[in-house]
């Protein structure tokens, strides 16, 4: 899931003014024209199936291949930049602009540029849940971090929250149901004004805590008859949190433990240039040191970034993912508890029968519905799972091995200039 | 003072024929007769400096480490290591060596040996021996002197410093170093009889003196003050080594867990089980790789110690140069007032302070034969102290140009060793690296195909 890597398409969720669609594939800013088209032709087009009349260009093709969807062209892009802090008397926080380009008919236009906050996810968030119970919906990044945060608002913290938040939106956008979500379309284009009235509507406060409050009393008398196969999916979820946990906790501890080493490092390369200073002899020696120490600092200082950039964030998205998932599992469990105590109330004739099998007929359905839309999901996020972290660890390997090449050619290079030397004072003393 | 130039009966005769470079040089020796089969000697001078001299190439090692309980002065029980030191001669001809000598030492027997070399060459940078308490240690090493890696690295320290006084063409000659490898019994006692225990706290507590010396030779000063820079960053130097080993560590052994939670994460997973399984087993091997590349980083800050307390060594010798200094200027000083006294005494004026000339004054005049006797008591002081004048200037500059040459010879001896040792530290960090592009390109190859 999440955007297209690499060359050919758009959208680094950097910084600055976001990439531009390679022209071949969708060119929105400079041919007009073209984009009418399109967007006629979407809305006439079924969504699942590929369009002809887009034009698609080898590349396009091979970053199609990494679609984990059908081989249909995205036409969502999203990306979350630049935080902004707002004060008000009241309180401090941080809103990002969150852009979106799209050749989707539904949507009134094809660019569009908005400001939210983190509770404005969190909305988006639980309005998908409410939607789609039995979906696996992508995880937000926490609500604070729970240890070493004095500052809320520091850089990395809000760094690392935008990076999530932008992959949280295309996960969304990448989800075959979820990217067609009313809300989800009000929420990347209404003004703020209009997402607050938007917000109101729908079921209340009182709704939703009535609900929860059924959910926790239904969830607490167990599910008896769950299905073998959810049985096994259930289980893979109890050992993939366990394991991804560990994952996420040694990864944390090597990235700090490279860091000390790294801030020892930035102290040992000095003291041989020092240590020069009062020698005559050995000077060149001393200080082809230090520049390989420095060497590798430099090197360990692209290690780190590199492993923040890539494995960090995605082990800690699937942290994030394996409460989802039980969550999810629990709300199909919730699901199939209603339809059973209902079928256990009928059986000891509790109610009116007639009243009864209507109900049971619908939850019938509804369980059905649930755990259909669950086993596809399920399948679906479990090929993003591997591809994802079969990636991130291959990046993480090669990071490494380019890490010590690159120390290995600084200490090289020193030596070989070592023994020149030792050659060029032989022949001296040969003359 | 001490003696200035080795006492001939302390040294073997004659000079090797060249002086020697590394510590792993060995012994060359002058042509003489029986040197092999020459078992225990007793400390009979004459004898022994006619009948040994090194014959033929000498090996020393120190090879084996032992465990020992004994009884110590206070007849308390203690545990100690005894070192096993071989000597063997090699044959010119066929290169085969023959043990001529074995004997066990204790650390405490070195560091005698030692004290004593101090004593008597104190124009010698006296080789050091290895620390006698784990310094500098990572989390990793113990401090326990009973560990078997601290044990081992001084069992190749203790070596080390046997072959560097072997190797040195001055120190290699003494009597008390060939008994030290030659004679295990009674060694102690022979020492102890040369008297030298009470010249090394003299030595000791002139050495630690602060006094003003007003004309040191310049380059002794420079030196010292060389020997100080030498010590003080060789310290930080190992400091920081040592706290760079031990995040390293941290760092690969994390990766180990990597390994672990890998392979039980496979059994849950049908199609990346297998890449998982494999890829942890690299982590492993990644993880216990550092054990080994610590180690040897370790013989590396041995290197390093080794200078570390020569420096000490080097710093002696100059402060033996500024104690003989001024101890010349103080007598100096001395006849020149004496002289000075003498002057007034004759000429009858006063222009320095005397007691006698103060109660004089008080008391009243002296006679002139109480007149002639102090000057002729001066006169007599004045002419022993101009001969004891040119004496310690004869025996300043003898130890100025011996020990001058020392230093030279130690300076070329510090920068080869130095050199070596910064080119063995980026030898051994390729080879580290060389190992972690292996695994890591194993594990690229296990993830990628999950």
């Amino acid at each position: 899931a999440g955007e297209i890597p690499g060359g050919g398409a758009p959208l680094p969720g950097s910084r600055g003014s976001p990439g531009l669609l390679r022209v071949d594939v969708l060119d929105l800013d400079e041919d007009e024209d073209d984009l009418e088209v399109f967007s006629k032709d979407a809305s006439l087009i079924d969504m699942n199936s590929f369009s002809p009349m887009m034009p698609t260009s080898p590349l396009s093709m091979i970053n199609q291949v990494k679609f984990e969807d059908e081989p249909e062209l995205k036409d969502l892009f999203i990306t979350v930049d630049e935080p902004e802090s707002h004060v008000t008397t009241i309180e401090t926080f941080i809103t990002y602009k969150v852009i979106t380009k799209t050749s989707r008919g539904e949507f009134d236009s094809s660019e569009f540029e908005v400001r939210r906050r983190y509770q404005d996810f969190l909305w988006l968030k639980g309005k998908l849940e409410d939607a789609h119970p039995t979906l696996i919906i992508p995880p937000l990044p926490e609500k604070f971090i729970v240890k070493g945060m004095v500052e809320r608002f520091n850089d990395d913290f809000i760094e690392t929250r935008r990076k999530a938040l932008h992959k949280f939106l295309n996960r969304i956008a990448d989800h075959p149901t979820l990217t067609f979500n009313e809300d989800f379309k009000v929420f990347l284009t209404a003004q703020a004004w209009e997402l607050s009235s938007h917000k109101k509507q729908g079921p209340g406060l009182l709704t939703r805590m009535g609900q929860t409050v059924r959910a926790v009393a239904s969830s607490m008398r167990g599910v008896k008859n769950r299905p073998e196969e959810f049985m096994e999916i259930n289980n893979f979820i109890e050992i993939f949190s366990q394991k991804i946990n560990l994952i996420d906790k040694i990864s944390q501890r090597i990235y700090k433990e490279e860091r000390d080493y790294l801030d020892e490092m930035k102290e040992y390369g000095p003291i041989h240039i020092l240590w020069s200073a009062s020698e005559e002899d050995v000077v060149d020696t001393l200080k082809g040191v230090a520049t390989c120490i420095e060497q590798c600092c430099k090197a360990t200082e692209k290690w780190m970034s590199g492993l923040s950039e890539s494995l960090l964030p995605i082990v800690h998205e699937y942290v994030l993912y394996s409460d989802t998932l039980m969550g999810v599992m629990k709300r199909r469990d919730q699901i199939q508890a209603e339809l059973d105590s209902k079928v256990e109330a009928l059986t000891y004739k509790k109610a009116d029968t007639d009243l009864l099998t209507e109900e049971i007929g619908k939850l019938e359905d509804k369980v059905e519905c649930a755990n259909n839309a669950l086993k596809a999901d399920w399948e679906r996020w479990k090929q993003n799972m591997q591809n994802d972290i079969k990636s991130a660890f291959t990046d993480v390997a090669e990071e490494n091995v380019h890490y010590y090449e690159q120390c290995l050619a600084a200490w090289e290079s020193f030596l070989t200039s070592q023994t020149d030397l030792n050659l060029e004072e032989h022949s001296e003393d040969k003359l | 003072m001490e003696q200035l130039s080795p006492d001939p009966e302390r040294q073997l005769q004659p000079a090797p024929q060249e002086p020697l470079g590394g510590p792993d040089a060995v012994l060359e020796a002058a042509a003489g007769e029986e040197a092999e089969g020459a078992g225990p000697q007793d400390s009979g001078g004459d004898a022994m400096a006619e009948n040994n001299f090194w014959l033929k190439k000498i090996e020393i090692s120190v090879s084996e480490a032992e465990k020992r309980t004994g009884r110590n002065a206070m007849n308390m029980q203690e545990t100690y290591t005894a070192y096993l030191i071989e000597t063997r001669s090699v044959e010119h001809a066929d290169g085969q060596s023959v043990l001529t000598d074995s004997l066990w030492r204790r650390y405490s027997e070195f560091e005698l040996l030692r004290n004593y070399l101090l004593v008597y060459y104190p124009h010698i940078v006296v080789p050091p021996l290895p620390e006698k308490r784990a310094e500098f240690v990572w989390h990793k090493l113990s401090a326990d002197n009973m560990d078997p890696d601290f044990v081992e690295r001084r069992r190749i320290g203790l070596e080390n410093f046997l072959l560097r006084v072997a190797s040195h063409p001055i120190l290699c000659r003494d009597k008390i170093f060939y008994l030290f490898l030659t004679q295990e019994g009674n060694w102690k006692e022979t020492v102890n009889e040369t008297g030298f225990q009470l010249k090394a706290d003299s030595r000791l507590k002139a050495l630690n003196a602060t006094f003003r010396v007003k004309n040191p030779d310049k380059r002794f000063t420079e030196i010292k003050h060389y020997s100080d820079e030498l010590q003080s960053v060789i310290s930080h130097l190992l400091r920081v080594r040592a706290r760079v080993a031990d995040r390293l560590y941290g760092v690969y052994k994390v990766h180990g867990n990597y390994g672990r939670v890998f392979s039980e994460w496979s059994a849950i997973e049908k199609e990346m089980g297998d890449g998982l399984q494999s890829a942890g087993h690299h982590m492993d091997v990644y993880a216990s790789s550092i054990d080994d590349i610590l180690e040897d980083e370790e013989h590396y800050a041995d290197q390093l110690k080794e200078y570390l307390f020569y420096a000490e060594a080097l710093r002696a010798v100059c402060r033996k140069h500024e104690l003989m200094q001024y101890d010349l200027e103080m007598a100096a000083q001395d006849l020149a007032s004496k002289k000075q006294q003498c002057e007034e005494l004759a000429t009858g004026t006063v222009r320095t302070f005397s007691l006698k000339g103060m109660t004089t004054k008080l008391f009243g005049q002296e006679t002139p034969e109480q007149r002639e006797a102090r000057i002729k008591v001066l006169e007599e002081q004045i002419n022993e102290g101009e001969q004891q004048l040119k004496s310690k200037n004869l025996e300043g500059r003898e130890f100025v140009k011996n020990a001058w040459a020392d230093i030279e010879r130690f300076k070329d001896q510090k920068n080869r060793d130095l050199k070596e040792a910064l080119i063995s530290y980026a030898v051994m960090q390729i080879s580290m690296c060389k190992k972690g592009i292996q695994v890591w390109t194993n594990a690229k190859e296990c993830f990628s195909k999950m």
